[in-house]
């Protein structure tokens, strides 16, 4: 632990650091902090109303001008990204583990969705729950044995347990190997009313916005069980093992115990959005769940913000959309896309939207992904470990 | 007794850190460990509060085997510590730190709140500035404090003068007489061996492992051999203070 500040790292030179502080949210935080109870909930009608209307063809011909279906890469991209950014992020941004291997519950998910929908002819809203379980009780499995371990060490354990599922699903006749699962049914029509030309409770082949307002549900509801969370007794144990985990042993908080609920929940989230995806697309093969998703995601949640929920989706949502957005670059656009996340990372490594707890941790060099687990003595420890004598 | 090793062995891999300490500590006491880097001082009390487990021996705490218990289960039974370095949370406030300490407890810690206040004024000043951007003093006051929200019977202290100039020290060890005159026994662990003696009861000489040398903190700081090896010798007594070369930062 360093005993001194140790922000030399990330200090630009001057100008640059003066440019960063004039983007600093700090003003709309304060604002935020202190604004009452009705504004909030104005702002969050305005905000579900937004997402109602995103898919709206004006948004499209700006966000997907090259001819791609806006609605459609919402929903096979966007929403989905976004809702397995909220997820990880419960693991690596509130609890500080560093997870590598996150595609494997969302691959638990899609495959329990398409293994009991095809094959027992599980309605999708019962594969929906027990996707749900399996993945979250995935995630107990990896968690038990691997969360003594910590940051790296961790870190590849979490990225061979997303190839080992990968790897089996691939090598399993049961679910046809590399082939995959095909005709998975759509989730049943709910209802065929019919509002501002869509169907939202229709759901087909041919329109993806109700899987879009399927997913939009979803984060919802995550978001509003993660906030709930993140503010209880869990939340502070959260942050106290993110930012030192021994401390928090120290503190009574039972550390295991509670690593292994952040990988259980974020593991259940991520098979959610499995389910949605194996439900949208009618089959899945392995494929579909690359490390590039897990690093993708992880990517996602360090470039908005970890542990800022508004700031993982937005990560989320700008790291899904702009490969699709420039497109027209072809095979350029990987070479920019990812400039673009090391200028991210020198001039602002904090991410995009961080919170404010989070921001201070990085400044001093420690906590979660600060650190990665390497505990090097500061500078302030090797001076007093000669003055003892 | 209230807190008592018995041939503890701690191993690190296949290395042996400690190799066969027994230690005790009675109720209302201040007892230090002393000895010099890898004496195995910071793994003793780090296996008293359960982060590191026992290869051998045993653990006994008011009266009962805690050998195998859970880190954080020694903290309701009344085992506290301030850890190395401080261990501060770095993106909490103070009085989040604070509350931190309280965790294990269900009833109400406003009352041992006021009392942390009190004892470090300082703290109660910058109740909402993030720990981590604190000096080394104030941290130090702070994992002290976090320490006593937990109203443990022994607090366990590792290396309270590390990093802090001179002034701080003293300040920091009047405060932790203060604390055991208020009724909570002190396990401290030091290199700094002369104001550590000054204010023990008891102490223990820790060399690889083991312990060499056990008595009364008075006796020790005449004892010709101790102070060879810890105290400067008879170079001269103005040993005292040896932390004036800390960094400027560090300072209050």
């Amino acid at each position: 632990m360093n005993l001194t500040k140790n922000g030399n790292g990330n200090d630009g030179p001057g100008g640059l650091r003066a440019a960063r502080d004039r983007l600093s949210l700090d003003p709309l935080r304060n604002a935020w902090s202190t604004a009452p109870g009705p504004v909030r909930w104005a702002v969050y009608l305005l905000l579900v109303i937004g997402g109602l209307l995103l898919p709206n063809q004006a948004i499209g011909e700006f966000m997907a001008p090259s001819g791609s279906d806006w609605p459609s890469m919402l929903s096979n991209q966007i929403a989905i990204y976004v809702l397995l950014a909220l997820g990880l992020n419960v693991v690596v941004g509130m609890a500080g583990l560093l997870d590598l291997g996150y595609v494997a519950f969302y691959a638990v998910g899609g495959y329990t969705m398409a293994i009991f929908a095809t094959k027992y002819g599980w309605s999708f809203w019962e594969s929906l729950f027990l996707a749900i379980a399996f993945a979250g009780l995935s995630g107990l499995i990896l968690g038990a044995p691997t969360l003594r371990l910590r940051g790296d060490y961790l870190a590849i354990v979490t990225l061979g347990f997303g190839e080992i599922v990968k790897r089996t699903a691939n090598n399993s006749s049961y679910v046809n190997g590399p082939r995959g699962v095909q005709g998975i049914p759509h989730p049943p029509t709910l209802s065929e009313f019919e509002i501002f030309g869509v169907q939202p409770l229709k759901y087909g082949l041919l329109d993806s916005r109700p899987y879009y307002y399927l997913l939009l549900l979803f984060i919802i509801i995550a978001i509003i069980f993660v906030k709930r969370l993140e503010r209880s007794r869990v939340g502070r144990a959260w942050a106290s093992i993110r930012e030192d985990e021994d401390a928090a042993e120290l503190m009574g908080v039972p550390t295991f115990k509670f690593k292994l609920a952040a990988f259980a929940i974020g593991a259940a989230i991520g098979g959610s959005g499995g389910v949605v995806f194996a439900s949208q697309q009618t089959s899945i093969n392995p494929q579909n769940f690359e490390f590039l998703v897990s690093a993708l995601i992880l990517a996602g949640v360090v470039l908005g913000g970890s542990g800022n929920i508004p700031g993982v989706m937005l990560g989320a949502a700008v790291l899904a959309w702009l490969p699709e957005r420039f497109r027209g670059l072809s095979d350029y656009r990987m070479l920019i896309f990812g400039a673009a996340l090391v200028l991210m990372m020198i001039f602002r490594p904090e991410g995009l939207w961080p919170s404010r707890q989070r921001k201070a941790e990085l400044a001093e060099g420690t906590g979660g992904m600060g650190s990665m687990g390497a505990e090097v003595a500061g500078p302030g420890q090797t001076v007093t470990a000669e003055e003892g004598k | 007794m209230l807190l008592e090793i018995k041939d503890i062995h701690v191993h690190y891999g296949k290395i042996a850190a400690i190799k066969g300490i027994s230690a005790s500590v009675d109720q209302g006491e201040i007892v230090t460990l002393i000895g010099a880097n890898g004496a195995g001082k910071t793994t003793t009390l780090k296996t008293i509060s359960g982060l590191r487990s026992l290869s051998r021996g045993s653990i006994h705490f008011d009266g009962r085997d805690i050998s195998g218990m859970q880190g954080h289960k020694r903290v309701r039974v009344g085992i506290g510590q301030a850890p190395e370095g401080r261990g501060v949370f770095p993106g909490m406030t103070v009085e989040e730190n604070l509350l931190m300490g309280a965790y294990a407890r269900k009833d109400d810690p406003s009352k041992e709140l006021a009392e942390a206040y009190e004892l470090f004024p300082r703290l109660a000043e910058r109740r909402r500035q993030a720990g981590g951007t604190m000096s080394g003093g104030e941290q130090q006051m702070l994992a002290i404090g976090r320490a006593l929200m937990a109203k443990p019977k022994v607090l366990l202290l590792d290396e309270p003068s590390m990093g802090l100039a001179p002034m701080l020290v003293q300040q920091i060890f009047t405060i932790i007489q203060e604390i055991n005159r208020r009724g909570t026994t002190v396990l401290l662990v030091e290199q700094n061996a002369q104001q550590a003696l000054q204010i023990a009861h008891r102490a223990y000489v820790l060399e690889t492992g083991r312990v060499v040398k056990s008595a009364p903190a008075a006796e020790l700081l005449d004892d010709p051999q101790v102070r060879a090896a810890y105290l400067g010798g008879d170079l001269g007594d103005a040993a005292g203070a040896p932390a004036e070369d800390a960094p400027p930062e560090d300072a209050g």
